[in-house]
């Protein structure tokens, strides 16, 4: 019995999770090419109430976690366990505060009256109730991946403090990395087709 | 090679993994894929019987007109939980769950899956999901009411408990989800040394190319199913028209995972065939590349027609000439396969026994099935038959006179294997026949009661169509009476307890190279991977069924 | 398992991506970012969506390829993302065989 761990079967593993979680979203994005096409006039008029200011924060939020966490990776490979340290942490708290940055941009929404099913939305173009329908479905299934991944990182801190995850057993970073940059890249999309439409 | 010795090792059934477990905990515990293969037998044997008995007790309430042991509304319920069980919790999982966990391991030379905890896993994921099946019944409004589709807007308008059961299809869909992305890294990383693609046996493959769709497919419905809940919860209107929604794209979501879906059902039923006709002709299987290449073909094709579930929705002729077009070229590849397998049996030295039988009446009926999917297919021809009996004989040909005869056949052909007993070959021949009969019986009155023009999920009907129900109920009584009997004969080989040899078929495969029951690792030396899988020349005419644990002449 | 009888291989040097590498990327990926809001408060009308959507594609290469070390992968890997995309491609475009047709 080999006491060798395949690292690419692990890997692969993982990738395999991820193309269902892209097909996962990719469900909701079909159904955005769809209204879209049906309501292109409303679309672009909702996604002006969407602050393209603070969707870019946040989107260079997520970038620079993301290359925080990759990194990381290299900084446990090359045996530098502080700096792994550090990073891991960074992204972990980008992560906390994307989050609290779409607490607050909901809030706002909330407090105008746009939100599933409110008066403001059902007695407006039908367009833009689908469009800020699709909006809090989308970013909210991405809040909850966002979520996810920042457990995951959490876990993988953890190990990296404790020496379980090292040089020579990264698997668990590896693939707590892998996960939050498709996290990332959904939120590549969900920006510019929510806050760029204009 | 260890066959030679007098001592047997010890099976899988001594020796839990992992090891030290006791009683009942080295089953709940356990990462040996044999036993969870086991483990999902037993419910999923548990899940057809309940729902065959609700099939039943449709065909009940149709043989006369009128109200006859049902209400309306409960008949709703019964054809939606009907449909959801058989699709979620036996059609789909069945054969990779049970069969695919036995054997794709051993088929490929490995000891065990890739991610043994995640297969443990997977098998709590479909526990639970059955669990929420069973709580979604007996509790609140009931079962829902919605046919196992869950349209909207009727699922999320009406009160019944669509919410839990969407749920529950969303843990199983997570499960199957799983199993594949297990078994794609299965087969990519544990073959053994000498096994290239090419040696890979097609039962392995059709696993193999159902994972892909397994993987990649389920999250359409996850995602579709977690749409349904938040309409309901939140009354969004994404599908509701009077704010904006359009009730089509539901559809579409749905059906883009739920037409790929009966090629999961389908697939792994074709493989066991493309298994048991070899053996049984004792003669390498004709085309072992164009039945690779069709496998794949159809998951890959599967995936580009789902709209031809929606020729009379309201979609546009544009689409609708499209998916009918690329409808008709998925019966390709199908096709490729029940070409190969005559072939296959053609000069052949046939040796019939119970799973041939059952390989056979699959290749028959399916193929009706399959031939009753070109008029559905065709766009004009849609518009007679869709959302009539015809549509649901088409799919029973294809699903169970498909994949249930497949599934019967599998348990006929590994049972041995798995368990070390043979069951009674004589009963299992009279099981199998009476079963094909009623299936007949019972399903070719549907398909003409549907060109006639009687809707599906309908609870009463008109005058015209009483004599076809009647007659189809009886049909209904001797499937039951068929499975019945052949489960009974299975379980009945644990009380006769007549000893099966390692390798009673005489095959070629790995799995029939090791003991039965196969030790826990599977393989006790290298696994001796043969050139081609289907290389009948060194094992000899016929199958060796009377002798027990002796080598039967193989040359290494 | 019989790993060291099995034909696959395990990773006895494990790709390491470089710092300064990685750095580039993120700067790349800055500047994309900076360029598709620029672009956004021009009106281009109907092209301001497939140019956000062709940068959104790039940038999500660069995070694929060098942060992901999808570049660095075997061909199953490379081999499957791409069935996945097309998938999913296939998924929006045939959407559009009824919607846009209707």
């Amino acid at each position: 019995m080999g006491a060798q761990i395949d690292k690419i079967g692990i890997r692969t593993g993982m990738w395999l999770f991820l193309y269902s979680e892209i097909i996962l979203f990719g469900g909701m994005f079909v159904l955005y090419a769809a209204y879209f096409h049906e309501y292109p006039k409303n679309f672009a008029e909702s996604g002006k109430e969407l602050n393209r200011i603070i969707g870019s924060v946040n989107t260079v939020i997520l970038l620079l976690s993301s290359f925080t966490v990759a990194a990381s990776i290299t900084a446990i490979q090359r045996r530098a366990k502080k700096l792994a340290i550090s990073l891991l942490t960074f992204s972990i708290l980008c992560g906390a505060t994307f989050l609290t940055i779409k607490y607050f941009e909901w809030g706002e929404h909330i407090r105008q009256g746009v939100y599933p099913n409110s008066q403001v939305l059902q007695n407006g173009p039908p367009g833009n109730n689908i469009f800020f329908g699709l909006y809090y479905v989308i970013t909210g299934l991405h809040g909850l991946h966002v979520i996810i991944g920042m457990t995951l990182l959490s876990i993988s801190l953890v190990f990296v403090l404790t020496g379980r995850v090292n040089e020579n057993h990264f698997s668990m970073l590896e693939n707590a990395g892998l996960y939050w940059h498709l996290v990332d890249m959904i939120w590549i999309f969900v920006f510019p087709l929510f806050y760029l439409v204009l | 090679m260890d066959t030679q010795s007098t001592e047997r090792t010890l099976s899988f059934y001594q020796t839990p993994s992992p090891p030290g477990m006791k009683g009942i905990w080295a089953w709940l515990l356990t990462r040996d894929h044999k036993r969870l293969a086991l483990m999902y037998l037993w419910a999923v044997i548990f899940w057809v019987s309940i729902a065959l008995l609700i099939g039943l007790s449709l065909r009940i309430e149709l043989m006369w007109p009128g109200g006859t042991i049902m209400k309306a509304e409960t008949y709703n319920a019964m054809f939606t939980l009907h449909g959801v069980i058989m699709i979620f919790l036996f059609v789909i999982p069945a054969i990779p769950a049970v069969f695919g966990n036995f054997f794709l391991p051993i088929q490929i030379g490995a000891d065990d899956v890739f991610f043994p905890r995640l297969n443990l896993f997977s098998w709590y994921l479909f526990m639970f999901g059955g669990v929420f099946a069973i709580i979604s019944l007996f509790s609140g409004k009931g079962f829902p009411d919605t046919g196992w589709t869950f349209y909207v807007p009727f699922s999320v308008n009406t009160n019944t408990n669509v919410s839990l059961t969407v749920t529950a299809a969303f843990i199983l869909g997570m499960s199957s989800m799983l199993t594949g992305l297990n078994f794609i890294t299965t087969v990519h990383r544990l073959r053994a040394k000498k096994m290239s693609w090419m040696q890979i046996p097609l039962f392995t493959w059709s696993l193999y190319s159902t994972a892909w769709v397994q993987l990649l497919a389920t999250p359409v419905i996850s995602i579709t199913f977690i749409l349904v809940m938040l309409e309901r919860f939140l009354q969004i209107g994404l599908f509701d028209p009077s704010k904006g929604g359009d009730p089509l794209l539901y559809q579409h979501l749905f059906w883009m995972y739920s037409h790929p879906a009966v090629y999961i059902m389908v697939l792994p039923g074709m493989g066991v065939v493309s298994e048991i006709i070899p053996i049984f002709s004792r003669k390498s299987i004709f085309g072992y590349k164009a039945i690779v290449y069709s496998s794949l073909a159809i998951a890959i094709a599967g995936s580009l027609v789902w709209a031809h579930h929606m020729f009379t929705s309201g979609i546009s002729d544009v689409s609708i000439f499209v998916f009918s077009l690329l409808t008709y070229l998925v019966a390709i590849p199908s096709a490729v396969k029940v070409f190969s397998w005559i072939s296959t049996m053609y000069k052949g030295s046939i040796q019939m026994t119970p799973p041939l039988l059952l390989a056979l009446i699959f290749i028959y009926l399916f193929s009706v099935g399959g031939l009753t999917g070109l008029l559905l297919g065709a766009a004009g021809t849609n518009i007679y038959v869709h959302d009539t009996q015809f549509v649901v004989a088409h799919f029973h040909f294809t699903m169970f006179g498909g994949t249930g005869f497949a599934f019967f056949a599998a348990l006929h052909f590994w049972w041995p294997k798995m368990f070390g007993v043979m069951y009674n070959m004589k009963r299992a021949y009279i099981a199998s026949i009476l079963t094909a009969i009623g299936f007949i019986f019972h399903f070719i009155p549907m398909m003409i009661l549907g060109l006639m023009g009687m809707p599906r999920r309908s609870f009463d009907y008109l005058p015209q169509y009483a004599t076809g129900n009647f007659l189809a109920g009886f049909g209904g009584f001797i499937i039951i009476a068929g499975v019945g009997l052949m489960f009974t004969n299975l379980f009945l080989s644990f009380r006769e307890k007549k000893a099966a040899p390692d390798d009673p078929w005489g095959g070629t495969t790995l799995e029939w190279m090791i003991p039965s029951p196969p030790p826990l690792h599977n393989f006790t030396g290298i696994p001796d991977v043969k050139e081609y899988p289907y290389d009948f020349r060194s094992v000899g005419k016929t199958p060796n069924s009377t002798t027990t644990g002796e080598a039967d002449g193989r040359t290494n | 398992m019989d790993q060291e009888e099995s034909a696959v291989q395990t990773e006895e040097h494990p790709h390491v991506a470089g710092y300064g590498e990685l750095f580039r990327i993120i700067l790349a990926l800055l500047t994309l970012t900076g360029i598709t809001v620029a672009v956004s408060y021009v009106h281009l009308g109907f092209f301001n969506v497939p140019i956000a959507l062709f940068v959104a594609s790039v940038k999500s290469s660069l995070v694929l390829l060098f942060f992901m070390h999808l570049k660095y992968e075997g061909r199953a890997i490379k081999v499957s993302f791409l069935c996945t995309i097309a998938f999913l491609f296939i998924m929006i475009s045939f959407i559009f065989w009824d919607v846009a047709f209707r």
